[in-house]
């Protein structure tokens, strides 16, 4: 079923930059879509179009049942972002925090929040005694502990080394699996699209459309990374992304 | 304290003395630290309770400083009109030397202890009102987003992300505006002593000045830099305790 449907949206800045220009793309429920281009292409824009924090200039975002309220987004930046003077638990108490509910009562789901990103028994640590992994894994928590309708998550493993990184990416893929989450997932890396998503939706250079989509056949766990068939696909992407850019 | 300063202080003490020893200058023209310890030894309690004086208006002004900068700094943060209507003034005040309009502010304000204060506040405002300003103004962009997308009231986006993030900012303010409070205070006990009312340390110098007692007049002068050093210290440690769990996120 269709969660979203973008339909030529179009976003131009009071500077003159034309960031997107009629760029169209559907998003399932469930899905796990990547957006992939190059850099300055208006991916981090079109993310905030879905968010709800910047409005298209032409063309228009349908939702099913209605455009997300308060907490019904989850945002991941590529910084973790997180309150520097608050624990682990505060920050992921957050966002039911502003929606109002008490810290005893948000308890649970905070503990299950963070569990699930592998950081029990970290809940009173504070951003400065966690290693960028793990404050990213935080960062996750927070977004997902709200159950969001959709997960919007902006290069969030760019700044990470390459074991954290294909840690997370494991896990990330797994939250996925085990939650059903609607995931947009934007980078500007094609191995990681290729591992991570479903649909790897690639963008042109300024002002971006959408150039093609590509279907990935591969099974979402950590050993398609190991097979043929996932350099067959990151082979197709390349392709495929090099034709767009000409 | 470590022990480089305190040996330096030391040997600064001890080449004075030699100095006015080996000089013979008079008492009332160079006073060696000697001296000036007997000075302040001869009346221990007058001394004090002048220091006394200049330091509760120096932490009233303080005080009065921290919630008028910490109020004016959010005002200006809600607001663009707050922020055009605020600013120039505030900067305005901060250039005007406190000199120039301590008499006018003694004449007006009447009242001595509160004609003290307003002089030692005008002064020790600033660095207050700026620094919070631009802590409050400190929250990277993706955090404002986060609450806003969590549908955060402005109050709560206050409370929970600018009022804390701007904490660092303020103690620096703080700090600087510490040793402000004190010079303020001791300028306006200057301008006020001609009138009469004030017992505050500035008072005393300018008494002991009168009356060529320079060893007393020296005494009042270390206990006024003192103050200001333990003020500074004091400060610095209360950031210190309250910044001790922040790091970079
Ligand atoms: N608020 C803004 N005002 C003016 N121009 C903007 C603004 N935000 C983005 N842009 C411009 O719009 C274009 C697209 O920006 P966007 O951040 O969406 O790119 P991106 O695809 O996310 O790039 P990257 O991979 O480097 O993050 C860029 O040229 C950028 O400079
Ligand atoms: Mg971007």
């Amino acid at each position: 079923m269709t969660l979203l449907s973008i339909e030529s949206v179009a976003r131009r800045f009071p500077n003159g930059t034309e960031a997107l220009r009629d760029a169209s793309l559907s998003v399932a429920e469930g899905d796990f879509v990547a957006l992939l281009g190059p850099s300055g292409c208006g991916k981090s824009t079109l993310l905030r179009l879905i968010a709800g924090l910047d409005a298209p200039d032409a063309g228009a975002l349908h939702w099913q049942g209605g455009p997300p309220g308060p907490g019904e987004i989850g945002f991941v930046f590529q910084d973790a972002t997180l309150l520097p003077w608050a624990t682990a638990e505060e920050n992921v108490w957050l966002p039911l925090r502003l929606r109002g509910i008490a810290r005893a009562e948000a308890q649970p789901e905070i503990r299950a929040a963070l569990a699930r990103v592998g950081l029990q028994g970290f809940e009173g640590a504070r951003p400065r005694e966690l290693s960028g992994g793990m404050r990213m894994r935080v960062s996750l928590a927070r977004a997902l502990v709200g159950r969001p309708r959709v997960l919007l998550m902006d290069e969030p493993f760019a700044a990470l080394d390459e074991f954290t990184r294909h840690n997370l990416q494991d896990d990330l893929l797994a939250l996925w699996r085990d939650t059903g989450s609607t995931i947009v997932f934007v980078t500007h890396s094609i191995y990681e699209a290729a591992f991570l998503a479903r649909r790897i939706v690639v963008m042109t250079p300024r002002p971006g459309r959408i150039a093609t989509e590509i279907a990935s056949p591969l099974p979402p766990q950590p050993a398609t990374r190991f097979t043929p068939e996932y350099g067959a696909l990151v082979a197709e992407v390349t392709a495929v992304l090099r034709r767009s850019m000409s | 304290m470590s022990w480089p300063p305190a040996i330096a202080g030391l040997l600064v003490l001890a080449l004075w003395q030699g100095a006015v020893w080996a000089t013979g200058v008079p008492a009332y023209l160079v006073p060696g630290p000697i001296a000036i310890v007997k000075a302040f030894l001869a009346a221990p309690g007058f001394l004090l309770l002048s220091l006394a004086s200049t330091l509760v208006v120096t932490f009233t002004a303080l005080a009065v400083s921290t919630v008028l900068g910490v109020s004016l700094a959010i005002a200006i943060t809600a607001s663009r009109w707050a922020r055009a209507a605020i600013e120039p003034w505030a900067v305005a005040l901060q250039v005007t030397p406190i000199v120039a309009i301590a008499p006018l502010i003694i004449a007006w304000v009447g009242e001595p202890f509160a004609a003290l204060v307003a002089c030692a506040t005008i002064v020790a405002f600033f660095p207050i009102f700026s620094s919070t300003a631009i802590g409050l103004a400190s929250p990277p962009p993706e955090l404002l987003d986060l609450f806003r997308l969590n549908g955060a009231s402005r109050w709560a986006t206050l409370r929970l992300l600018r009022l804390p993030a701007a904490l660092p900012y303020f103690l620096a303010g703080l700090r600087i505006s510490g040793g402000l409070a004190l010079v303020g205070a001791v300028v306006a006990e200057f301008v006020a002593g001609a009138g009469g009312f004030a017992s505050g340390l500035a008072y005393r110098i300018l008494e002991s000045g009168y009356r060529l007692q320079i060893p007393r007049m020296f005494a009042a002068l270390v206990l006024l830099s003192l103050a200001g050093i333990a003020i500074n210290a004091a400060l610095a440690a209360l950031g210190r305790l309250l910044l001790r769990h922040r790091g970079e996120a």
